[in-house]
């Protein structure tokens, strides 16, 4: 390709958009596309990532010094290893945040509507978005599940189980950036968007069994708010695989939550990403 | 037959009671620069939005190349370069990087990616800073960036929404050079802008809108011709002679001649445009006996037009002022 002779445009139309890919294979190339976009700043946001790593790990020391003798859990001698999992839970709660405010940064600064002037499939904007979210998730989880290794934090299942937990909260924290999603394209702005997250993740994280025994709860509705927060769902699930004890029905409930949220929130974003035209 | 690049029939566009567009009908054609003239508020940036899909309009049309951008939006995103008016480049990476990420949107091989970006990186005075992340680029930079960008594609037809909008006289002056440029090169450009001198300069075809209307269309010469041809301004060196000079130029004159209230030696009157009713007016007012210091003819300037037009002027950011 000779590069001397260019001029900076040209008067013919070249059709940019290659034929001979299906719509699937259009979403899958463009949803990478848009995920690399963000995946690639993370380590440029290196004190971003930082933060969001150092937030549950103050987390895990609070609780662990401030409550750690106090909290009894039947069935946990050791408060850390109930504790724990509930921080993880919380942390991939919160990790979620970033959906909405990365979309409301980029429709503040106009780099939606240049994605939007693109002849690309316009969901796989949303779809890069949350994948890239889940890729910084898993990152921050994996750091604070060395710090709680350091904090001596065990496996007391077996490593499948672990695996299976930590995909059901990275699952469940999928779902609910599709929720942020659709808090970002809703708000107007980035500060909004971080309020408006934290104003639901904050109770959905407390009145929950993350970090007490939900039956110590002294209002007999709180716990009932508590009983079907599908937090508590997902925090149960995963702390009995962490554990190695039956996770009962909480598994499924985890799954049936989780991906009720990906394809209900999944399907109003997109239909409001595209009506934004109108 | 050629198509028209862009044409707009009554394209409307309401918020709520605002009525953004209300009845805008355009016609860009083919390897034009086009010039959508408006203060703020006139309209401007919906217009470029909905002729770029990005909104519906509320009634109304709008083609590009042939094609009606609520019919096959897609097939309208590949044929346009959108340059929006707040520069849209992704900060924390480099310019190569994001010249490079819209060819991978297109499905550009990685070679063709990375070539078509060097490309363009020079063609925009940018290689040096090609890979610096856009976040240290200048106010200018980040606006070159921008419409490289949108060209990475080679568009038909290029959208900018006030490219010079924010930039410093030396920038904007860069700026037009490159906008002349792609001009030059054929694409269709269609530009709004709130300097009347930027759209004297670089369009060919102007069209003047406010509150979200088409209020005139033409060159700049013909809109300028709309307000009356020239005007010429004479001061002469003694006050008694007014009148006598008054006299004396009126048959010369196609309208009233009249006083410049700010200076009372000065008279202003239209004139025929074009040469020769100058030296007649010197001849004149040197045979009446009257001394002349100063003969000035003014064409009118784009900021009349606009206030005749409109009943309202533009404001002019200071930094016009100061320049010539
Ligand atoms: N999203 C919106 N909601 C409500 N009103 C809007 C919206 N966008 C634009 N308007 C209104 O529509 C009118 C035209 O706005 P527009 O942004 O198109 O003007 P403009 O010519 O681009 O102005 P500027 O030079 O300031 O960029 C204005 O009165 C504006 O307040
Ligand atoms: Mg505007």
């Amino acid at each position: 390709m000779t590069t001397t002779q260019s001029s900076i445009s040209s008067t013919s139309p070249t059709p940019t958009v290659p034929s001979g890919s299906g719509r699937v294979a259009n979403i899958v190339l463009d949803s990478f596309t848009e995920a690399g976009r963000h995946v690639r700043i993370i380590p440029r946001n290196i004190e971003v990532l930082i933060f969001a790593t150092i937030q549950p790990v103050m987390f895990v020391l609070l609780f662990s010094f401030v409550f750690g003798g106090s909290i009894q859990v039947p069935g946990y001698p050791d408060y850390d290893q109930y504790l724990m999992p509930g921080i993880f839970a919380q942390t991939v709660v919160f990790g979620s945040v970033f959906t909405s405010v990365g979309l409301a940064e980029d429709l503040s600064k106009g780099l939606i509507d240049r994605l939007r002037s693109l002849p690309i499939v316009q969901s796989s904007v949303l779809i890069g978005r949350t994948l890239s979210d889940l890729v910084r998730n898993i990152i921050t989880f994996i750091a604070m599940l060395a710090v709680a290794f350091v904090l001596g934090f065990r496996f007391e299942g077996s490593l499948t189980s672990a695996a299976a937990a930590t995909a059901l909260l990275l699952l469940f924290s999928y779902g609910l950036s599709w929720v942020q999603a659709l808090i970002g394209l809703s708000v107007g702005s980035v500060e909004a968007a971080n309020s408006a997250g934290f104003l639901w993740m904050f109770p959905m994280t407390f009145v929950s069994s993350a970090f007490i025994d939900t039956r110590n709860l002294q209002y007999a509705w709180l716990r009932t708010v508590a009983d079907v927060n599908p937090f508590t769902q997902v925090t149960n699930a995963a702390r009995a695989l962490y554990n190695g004890t039956d996770p009962g029905d909480a598994v499924m409930w985890s799954l049936v939550w989780s991906i009720g949220l990906v394809v209900v929130f999944a399907a109003i974003a997109t239909r409001k990403f595209k009506t934004s035209s109108e | 037959m050629v198509v028209p690049a862009v044409v707009t029939e009554g394209l409307k566009k309401s918020y709520g009671e605002t009525k953004a567009l209300d009845g805008l009908d355009l016609e860009v054609a083919q390897g034009s620069v086009f010039g959508l003239l408006g203060p703020n508020g006139a309209g401007k940036t919906t217009a470029v939005k909905v002729m770029t899909t990005l909104l519906k309009p509320t009634a109304g049309r709008a083609v590009i190349d042939g094609i009606d951008v609520r019919e096959d939006p897609r097939a309208v995103r590949t044929r346009i370069g959108l340059t929006g008016q707040y520069a849209a480049v992704e900060e924390r990476l480099t310019g190569r990087e994001n010249l490079e990420l819209i060819g991978r949107y297109f499905h550009y091989s990685k070679a063709d990616q990375k070539a078509r970006a060097a490309q363009l990186l020079e063609m925009f005075d940018l290689v040096d800073a090609g890979d610096r992340v856009a976040k240290t680029y200048s106010g200018g930079m980040r606006r070159r960036l921008d419409i490289a960008m949108s060209l990475v594609a080679r568009p038909s037809v290029l959208f900018l929404d006030e490219p010079t909008t924010g930039l410093d006289p030396r920038s904007r002056l860069g700026m037009w050079d490159f906008i002349a440029r792609l001009g030059d090169e054929g694409t269709t450009v269609l530009l709004t802008t709130q300097y009347l001198e930027e759209a004297d300069r670089l369009a060919e075809k102007i069209a003047v809108i406010d509150i979200g209307r088409k209020i005139a269309e033409g060159t700049a010469d013909e809109l300028k011709d709309q307000i009356g041809g020239d005007n010429v301004r004479v001061s002469i060196m003694r006050y008694e002679n007014i009148e006598r000079a008054k006299e004396a130029i009126r048959t010369l004159c196609v309208g009233a001649v009249v006083q410049d209230p700010e200076s009372p030696m000065t008279l202003t009157a239209p004139i025929r445009a074009g040469g020769g009713v100058v030296p007649m007016i010197i001849r004149a007012l040197d045979d009446a006996g009257v001394d002349v210091m100063d003969v000035e003819v003014r064409r009118p300037t784009l900021d009349d037009v606009f206030l005749v037009l409109t009943g309202h002027g533009t404001q002019m950011p200071a930094e016009e002022e100061s320049r010539t």
